[in-house]
């Protein structure tokens, strides 16, 4: 599978990365690049092989209903650029 | 393939139309701490107060899930009637939006908990119709973002972020305004008999967003729009007609419907696209890495199904059949588990009939007038009970019994105490109920003298009578004396 610019395009955007015209067609050769090193796997069979979700034999945890948080107020908005009333306040993003 | 009916089509300039409808419901779980943290679900707390750092989002935190959350949709899968995935999975549901710090929402996208269901929706005229569920998944609620605090500046709380949600994606089964508007009561009585939702559309737990298509009768399905988030069982009538009037207008005027997500303004009463720019959402969902598989065993499930209650369906089949009620009474009072339970108690060992009439009738209505629910009722289902012995066992008349109740409802006193303190008991003494009727006649004797020709007099007479002794004469007695007094056959 190859990329093209305008997939590189359309991906940065998802991601909210910005990519300049001029990274385009280098960024296009190196993705393309990368998954068809990955693709080398398509070259085994794996029949009848479960896919692995874990490294280590392991279920997954869990937790009991039970209030273990809260009141972080000051130190979630902390690290915001701006807060006001114990709000995150952000550019207008009415739709 | 339903067959169209004729009510629930829309005529347009160049013919008739049909609505397909499908709804996709986001009931929040009723636990006290999140989906993946131990913060609070709380409503109505100060904002970011009930964030952990996980639902912030914060750098290596960990989500742990709450195995609480995973028992109630599979209960609620199970009140459903509804497949159950022994083993499911969580993905990321990646967009960007300032209301989800993760950048992602936890859902499960290609194996929810829950698979096919279905609902059987009541529909006035006895008619009744199975809505097919095609999943129910658990996932994340995002926060909630204020847009009228600051004219440049959107103002976020995270405290619902990270709430547990259940989505419940209905089949296009439904075919009018009426129809999704019963799906969704229909819907929120299972969940609340089940106690996995509050079902509280007011504070946002349980919300819809509503698929609406329409087409020529028997045609292809259409093109449909989303309308998000419509909050009230009310809007959502309203939403689907105007929408449907919308697409309709747009095809016969030669134009085509746009796939779109469009939102319902209830103060325009109407809708509106909701993305001027038409960008594919492309989730690009893949399983958290963060979280393993969801695997329950099938004694877990078990477990869970021997623990569900008596559900309305089976319950309304019940009252028909163990009580004889009509399927409106035993609707009405299986919508909500409280006034069921209420009635079995008042109907226990009496006329199931009369009680279903004392607690639908007089009974839901005080309720209604005082602002008051079954828990907060001043009369109990046992106070209730023995007014109705009391009307049965001849003590006090029907009339009578109107009043005892009433007052029982103001000050909570027993109904035997109030008809004692009162002197409200029924009048049987025949040489008593004859002096009246003779008193009656005797000032009224042109009417007197009609009555023979006139048998509707007698009415009028029973009034009287009943008038003079207060209501406390048995009205049948008063009526059997009058009609031979003033010699009108008992026929008449």
């Amino acid at each position: 599978m190859s990329v093209d610019q305008n997939t590189v395009r359309r991906i940065a955007r998802l991601a909210r990365i910005a990519v300049t015209q001029e990274e385009l067609a280098p960024l296009a050769g190196e993705l393309s690049g990368i998954l068809a090193w990955v693709e080398q796997l398509n070259g085994l069979d794996t029949t009848g092989v479960e896919p692995m979700t874990s490294a280590v034999a392991m279920s997954l945890k869990s937790r009991e209903d039970v209030i273990t948080s809260g009141n972080l107020q000051a130190e979630v908005t902390r690290n915001a650029p701006l807060s006001e009333d114990g709000f995150f306040v952000v550019p207008k993003v009415v739709e | 393939m339903r067959e169209p009916r004729k009510e629930d089509l829309i005529e347009g300039a160049t013919g008739p139309w049909e609505i397909v409808l499908g709804l996709e419901v986001h009931a929040q779980v009723a636990s006290k701490a999140k989906l993946f943290s131990g913060a609070s679900t709380e409503f109505g707390a100060e904002p970011n107060t009930q964030v952990s750092f996980v639902d912030a989002a914060m750098p290596g935190m960990l989500p742990v899930i709450n195995w609480y959350c995973v028992e109630q949709a599979v209960r609620t899968g199970l009140g459903l009637k509804a497949q159950i995935n022994l083993r499911s999975v969580f993905d990321r549901k990646n967009y960007f939006y300032p209301d989800l710090p993760q950048g992602y929402q936890i859902s499960q996208f290609k194996y929810p908990v829950v698979g096919e269901g279905v609902i059987v929706i009541d529909l006035p005229g006895q008619r009744s119709v199975s809505v097919g569920i095609e999943r129910l998944h658990l996932e994340q609620d995002a926060g909630k973002s204020l847009h009228d605090q600051d004219p440049s500046n959107s103002f976020v709380d995270l405290n619902r972020s990270g709430v547990a949600l259940m989505e419940i994606v209905s089949r296009p089964d439904m075919r009018s305004a009426e129809e999704a508007q019963a799906y969704v009561r229909k819907l929120r009585t299972i969940l609340r008999y089940l106690g996995t939702c509050d079902g509280n559309m007011d504070e946002g737990s349980l919300r819809a967003d509503v698929n609406v298509s329409v087409r020529r009768i028997g045609a292809e399905l259409g093109t449909r729009c989303e309308i998000k988030n419509v909050n009230s069982i009310r809007f959502i009538g309203q939403a689907i007609e105007y929408e449907a009037r919308r697409q309709i207008d747009v095809l016969e005027d030669g134009g085509v419907i746009t796939q779109e997500t469009r939102l319902f303004d209830p103060r325009a009463g109407e809708t509106r696209s909701m993305r001027s720019k038409e960008e594919a959402h492309d989730y690009r969902y893949f399983p958290d890495p963060d979280l393993l598989p969801l695997v329950l065993t099938q004694n877990q499930v078990d477990a869970i199904a021997a623990s569900l209650p008596e559900l309305p369906d089976e319950k309304k089949a019940r009252f028909i059949s163990a009580y004889g009620l009509s399927p409106y009474d035993a609707t009405v009072l299986v919508a909500e588990r409280a006034p069921a339970d209420f009635y079995e108690a008042v109907a226990k060992g009496r006329d199931p009939k009369l009680a279903a009439n004392w607690v639908t009738g007089d009974f839901f209505a005080a309720l209604a007038r005082e602002g008051f629910t079954i828990e907060t009722s001043p009369v109990s289902a046992e106070a209730l009970g023995q007014l109705i012995d009391l009307i049965v066992d001849g003590t006090i008349s029907g009339r009578i019994a109107k009043q005892v109740f009433e007052k029982m409802f103001k000050d909570g006193r027993d109904p035997a105490k109030i008809v004692e303190e009162e002197g409200l008991r029924q009048v049987t003494d025949l040489s008593a109920i004859e002096a009246s009727i003779d008193a009656v006649i005797a000032a009224n004797p042109d009417k007197a003298a009609q009555a023979k020709d006139k048998p509707n007099l007698a009415g009028w007479f029973v009034g009287q009578v009943m008038k003079t002794t207060s209501g406390k004469a048995n009205p049948q007695v008063v009526n059997e004396i009058l009609l031979r007094k003033l010699g009108i056959s008992s026929a008449g």
